[in-house]
């Protein structure tokens, strides 16, 4: 690893360097704990009976032969459930939503296939999905709803299924049209896909007689909340509900939100007196975990002469699913906030109509809301390039915000905060793309290939993202008496490296090596309050909560060294490596860490007057959050006859601010650009006719493997460190999929030739195919 | 009553682990739920994703398409049993080196992929070794590091 | 994903195993070999045998030998093992060729030739190599032994001309002279995948033109065959790039795509066309 230290005799730095996962050993040797590896004696399988019906009324449910199936302890339908209210969203200034929530169990009518209708319980997993065949459910088929972009139909008698529309709009936006040179109008569409990680859904609940606690094991993301959420359904006190996280296989958005599920489980725990275990399998993962992405957008933008953007005015239709789950309808509103993206916008106006269909429901998945106002806007930009006549790289230099203008406050509210873009330089971060590709080079080089034939283009895109969600953040820092630092989070983890980032950025602060550092995530019996691991907050939140905590047991550590121990003032004294020494002889006499705490313990703290313990708790706030950006470009070679696109090189850029471990930021770069190269080429959940998923299985719904993904070049950088918090952090868990649709479906336009051709994700063979013929 | 079970053996990682299965569990189940092997993980259950994937015989199998009534008399290497007693296999080091995991679930399948497949063919061109890897699917990495960590324990274990 | 129950059964010869089956067949017994796609189908509850006859067991269903003109490939043979040449010539190399594009590596060194037969996926390349050369397939059952030619045995999607007592304990496929040339080209969205469409050519040229040649097509209709059409279009002209184009489009016209959308079944014609031209281009650089 590259050495950091900073001159001789100082501490040695950890935070901008690629260290080693403090995660790792066990996950490679065999001894990760996944849910499914979670096992309490005595213990029951759920098993959930889902309608295979899109649409209907239930007529009745039959469990008869269930009961009687071996092994088989337990069948519950709605009836068995009525105290357990439908599943809330979080607070929302949006009205009318409360009647499109979820129940845990479908009662009366189904809306999607999938959608739980009975649970089972049985001694094991085998035995639980034989009964669940043997449930009967009956079904009056009703009439489907398979478009968001059809007019809204009945959820149920007095209520359609537009449970909102989201609106937002500044400036003088018909001037804007009235004034243009030129108008540019697109229908574009986003398939629906979504997260789908490796690891399936699953969670174990157990109650414990002992201490009145009912446990839930395997959940994540946001503990505090969910604890608090599922407390209330069950009319059982926070403090007596406790969620442990343990290994986590993939997070993305879609796992640690309180589903029917999660909520059984518990009830089950607690009714039955057994802890009950349940882990869903890959097809009911694909039609029952929650969905995502799925817009179409009619967006028309008045531009001057030189390109240059006057007014944007989008229409979009999102398709929610058969209800609101517990986003409620913030990917929509994200949708409509981010859509300007990162360019100069003098007027604009959005009108997102969230719609309900007989499909799975939806939610956030990574980057939520900005994958598909990226495709939207990118879109837009090399259609008015086209309009005008003007490069598509040229077309975004002149409509980009500029360094200058930075902080840059745009006149509207996404997830009910202001937006102000904290800090960036897009024409910088352009123009060091652009270098790093050589791109003026590639032009060259694809013209003469397209001259012997090929069609092969290059597409550049642009994106803004939002992360570190606030509005704050609390950590316990403590040192033990063997000199072990604990940096107590109500963090999660989704196997992004939380422990390593956070131990980095506290191992600097306080002056002790980072391996020396033990991170507490997802335990809500450890800490009082916790906001999670999502919206790419950890590294932000948590991480300057961690700094402002460390730094203070770091001065704790030194007044009490000076006053102790050191024959020194407290300016006169550092810390490095676990030890309190002079600054001016740091290999002279030293006071450890361990000995401060253990001058600190109890008894001997309290006869001098003092705190027990090394610890310190520090809180971050913040009340806006950070806008991390980048840009990608993608090189694809399409075969013209196949209609199939072959992506040859890759290039992701992104300005993080701060890098703490740029192994670490890589990574994620990169993993989630090949979950947006997913969306923009191969992944769409599709329905029939009558509303049954087509896509299943791993056969049907199709993500890149090794062989479909291109070297992806990635380019740090850390022009713009936040102002909002002490280290300049923003964050990078969404930092690599924002802008692939539009950089591929860009790149695919300029290999055949046609401006705007692409106008769908995913662009399927077929899809592109079609698109050729047309052309013809 | 007869439960329809049968005794079966299995030789896991040099062991034998006595066990009474039906004939429809899986050997990844029973491996799992009856060994006591957590570390094999299940991700799709129909033979896709690869994430189960075990050593049989020396070569790589998904675990998840085998019944464990099949398994008895062969020579069985799970993930547990990968690293020599408390010494890392290069494979394992490699990926800790090389960031070639993030939560971690597909990493077993994956190691015993690429262990199975350097042991039987340690020479392998760079372009077999990428096909092979794109056996196992990985929602997390992106497969870059997971690529780079398998070329750089094969060239590790090439040298040896 | 848990497979119903089923009795198992684990013969270890050819006459243990045809005596079994003949007893489960009608009591929806099957067949287990490789099971990569018998056990998938189980664990999704689409299959649900109540017997499964394991003839992994059956040593001589092992045999993989050439003789008299013909290889013959055993019921337990699995894939991997064709991926470098077992015979000398263009057969070994043609399968070679095609193997790697079964599935992937690991499927391979469980799932069997003859199993991909016996399953009949109109994606299946064994039973489009099968269709194409003219295997003959030879059954086994209490009753005896019976060939069946390849032109009869793929019945349509997942059919054969199987009987649910038989056992298929061999599939013969004819050692191409070394004259032969091949082509193989496939159309997938991700490596590893089922066909989307598929070609397969075969082709010897006397005196400057083509004989002998073989054109079959798979993934588009319930199983794969050979198109006369195609073949008829090549017959006796010298081979050139029109005469290719001429033989693709005279497939991509007599396909019928069993995909019932209509979009669908235009983009596998168009990809037919495509599929058996780059075939045969690859035939004509085979030697």
């Amino acid at each position: 690893m590259d050495a950091a230290k900073s001159g001789p005799g100082a501490a040695e730095k950890f935070v901008g360097r690629s260290v080693p996962r403090l995660e790792d050993l066990p996950l490679v040797t065999g001894r990760g704990r996944f849910a499914a590896s979670i096992a309490f004696p005595h213990q029951l399988h759920m098993r959930v009976v889902r309608s295979n019906h899109a649409h209907g009324k239930i007529i009745l449910i039959d469990a008869s032969r269930a009961l009687a199936a071996p092994g088989c302890v337990a069948v519950w339908t709605a009836a068995d459930v009525t105290a357990i209210p439908p599943i809330e969203f979080r607070p929302t200034h949006i009205q009318g939503l409360e009647p499109y929530r979820q129940p845990v169990l479908a009662r009366d009518f189904v809306r999607y296939v999938g959608e739980p209708v009975a649970v089972v319980f049985a001694e094991d997993s085998y035995q639980a999905e034989d009964a669940a065949d043997l449930v009967v459910v009956e079904i009056e088929e009703l009439p489907v709803l398979l478009s968001a972009s059809q007019p809204p139909g009945e959820f149920e008698p007095g209520r359609d299924t537009e449970p909102a529309v989201i609106r937002k709009k500044y400036g003088d936006l018909d001037g804007a049209f009235r004034a243009a040179h030129a108008v540019v109008e697109l229908d574009l569409s986003i398939g629906r896909h979504s997260g789908v990680p490796l690891e399936t859904r699953g969670v174990v609940a157990r109650y414990d007689t002992t201490r009145d606690v009912l446990e839930l094991h395997g959940g994540t993301k946001r503990p505090h909340p969910n604890r608090d959420l599922l407390a209330r359904m069950l009319g059982r006190s926070p403090a007596s509900v406790h969620l442990y996280e343990c290994h986590i296989g993939g997070g993305f958005g879609v796992r640690g939100e309180i589903y029917p599920e999660d909520v059984l489980v518990c009830a089950a725990a607690l009714r039955l007196g057994r802890p009950v275990k349940w882990i869903e399998d890959r097809r009911e993962n694909l039609m029952a975990c929650n969905h995502s992405r799925q817009q179409r957008h009619r967006i028309r933008a008045a531009i001057d002469a030189e390109g240059r953007i006057l007014g944007m005015d989008d229409e979009f239709f999102h398709d929610q699913g058969a209800y609101v789950r517990t986003h409620g309808a913030r990917v929509p509103d994200m949708t409509a906030g981010m859509l300007p993206g990162p360019y100069r916008m003098p007027a604009f106006r959005v009108v997102g109509r969230f719609r309900l269909t007989n499909k799975t429901p939806a939610a956030t998945y990574r980057g939520p809301g900005r994958y598909e106002s990226t495709f939207v806007c990118e879109r837009l930009l090399d259609a008015i390039a086209a309009k005008v006549g003007i490069d598509r790289v040229e077309v975004r230099r002149r409509n980009l915000i500029a360094k200058a203008e930075m902080p840059y406050t745009r006149p509207l509210d996404v997830l009910d905060t202001g937006m102000v873009l904290d800090s960036g330089d897009y024409a910088g971060m352009l123009d060091k793309v652009l270098a790093r590709i050589g791109w003026d080079e590639l032009q060259r080089q694809i013209k003469r290939r397209k001259a012997a034939g090929e069609a092969v283009g290059a597409g550049v895109a642009f994106f803004v993202e939002k992360s570190g969600l606030g509005p704050v953040d609390g950590v316990r820092v403590t040192v033990d008496a063997t000199g072990t630092v604990e940096v107590l989070t109500g963090a999660a983890s989704v196997g992004q490296g939380v422990e390593t980032v956070l131990a980095q950025i506290c191992a600097d602060a306080l002056g002790v090596d980072y391996q020396r550092v033990r991170v507490v995530h997802g335990r809500t019996d450890r800490i009082d309050f916790g906001f999670g691991a999502h919206a790419a907050r950890v590294t932000v939140m948590t991480g300057s909560a961690t700094h402002i905590a460390a730094l203070k047991v770091r001065a704790k550590a030194i007044e009490i060294a000076a006053s102790d121990f050191m024959e020194a003032t407290a300016d006169a004294l550092d810390i490095m490596d676990g030890k309190v020494v002079r600054k001016d002889r740091p290999d002279g006499p030293a006071v450890t860490l361990a000995q401060i705490a253990s001058a600190l313990a109890p008894a001997a703290a309290i006869a001098k007057g003092r705190e027990p313990g090394l610890s310190a708790d520090g809180w971050f706030h913040s009340d806006h959050m950070t806008y991390p950006y980048g840009a990608h470009v993608a090189v694809v070679n399409v075969d013209r006859e196949t209609g199939g696109v072959k992506v040859e090189r890759y290039l992701a850029a992104y300005d993080v601010g701060v890098a703490v471990n740029p192994m670490l930021v890589e990574g994620q770069i990169v993993g989630s650009m090949v979950q947006g190269l997913g969306g923009a080429l191969f992944e769409e959940f599709l329905y029939d006719e009558s509303g049954t998923p087509l896509c299943v299985t791993f056969a049907d719904y199709m993500q890149p493997t090794a062989h479909e993904v291109p070297h992806v070049d990635v380019l740090i950088t850390e022009d713009a460190p936040s102002p909002l918090n002490p280290l300049g952090l923003k964050g990078a868990g969404e930092s690599g999929i924002t802008a692939v649709g539009a950089a591929i479906a860009s790149a695919i336009d300029d290999a055949i030739g046609m401006h705007g051709a692409v106008t769908q994700l995913p662009v399927t063979p077929q899809r592109l195919r079609e698109i050729l013929n047309r052309a013809r | 009553m007869s439960d329809n079970k049968t005794e079966v053996v299995l030789t896991v990682n040099g062991k034998d682990y006595a066990i009474r299965v039906e004939a429809r569990r899986t050997l990844a189940d029973a491996l799992r739920e009856l060994c006591g092997l957590t570390g094999t993980n299940s991700g799709c259950e129909h033979g896709v994703c690869g994430t189960c994937t075990v050593i049989v015989d020396g070569d790589p199998v998904r675990s998840c398409l085998m019944f464990a009534v099949q398994a008895q008399g062969k020579q069985i290497r799970t993930i547990e049993g990968l690293a020599d007693g408390g010494k890392l296999h290069p494979l394992q080091r490699a990926f800790i080196e090389h960031h070639g995991l993030q939560c971690g679930f597909c990493t077993p399948g994956f190691l015993m992929l690429a262990a199975s497949t350097l042991e039987r063919d340690p020479h392998i061109s760079d372009a077999d070794l990428v096909e092979v890897l794109s056996s196992n699917l990985c929602r997390c990495t992106g497969y870059q590091n997971i690529i780079k960590a398998v070329r750089a324990a094969a060239a590790e274990m090439r040298a040896r | 994903m848990k497979p119903g129950q089923f009795a198992y059964h684990a013969p270890q010869t050819v006459q243990e195993a045809v005596a079994m089956l003949a007893e489960v067949a009608s009591q929806e017994g099957r067949v287990l070999a490789g099971g990569q796609s018998l056990v998938p189908a189980m664990a999704l509850r689409l299959a649900l045998p109540a017997h499964l006859v394991d003839i992994n067991g059956v040593a001589e269903l092992g045999r993989l030998a050439a003789e008299t003109g013909e290889l013959a490939i055993g019921a337990c043979v699995r894939h991997a093992r064709l991926e470098r040449p077992v015979v000398d010539g263009p057969l070994g190399r043609l399968l070679s060729n095609v193997v790697r594009h079964i599935a992937h590596y690991p499927i391979r060194t469980r799932g069997t030739f003859c199993g991909s037969l016996a399953n009949a996926d109109p994606a299946s390349e064994w039973c489009l190599v099968a269709a194409t050369l003219g295997a003959t397939m030879v059954a086994k059952s209490v009753r005896g032994t019976r060939t069946i030619a390849a032109a009869d045995f793929f019945q349509g999607m997942m059919a054969t001309a199987l009987e649910p007592d038989e056992l298929l304990v061999e599939a013969r496929l004819p050692i191409l002279s070394p004259d032969t040339r091949f082509g193989f080209y496939e159309f997938n969205r991700r490596a590893g995948d089922f066909a989307i469409v598929m070609a397969l050519a075969v082709y010897r040229v006397e005196h400057g033109v083509i004989v002998d040649s073989r054109v079959g097509v798979g993934g588009v209709e319930g199983h794969p065959r050979r198109i006369a059409a195609a073949e008829q279009a090549l017959a006796g002209r010298a081979p050139a790039s029109e005469v290719f184009r001429a033989a693709a489009d005279a497939a991509a016209k007599v396909v019928e795509p069993i995909d019932s959308k209509p979009e669908l079944a235009a983009y596998k014609r168009d990809v037919t066309r495509t599929a058996v031209r780059r075939a045969l281009e690859a035939a004509e650089k085979s030697l």
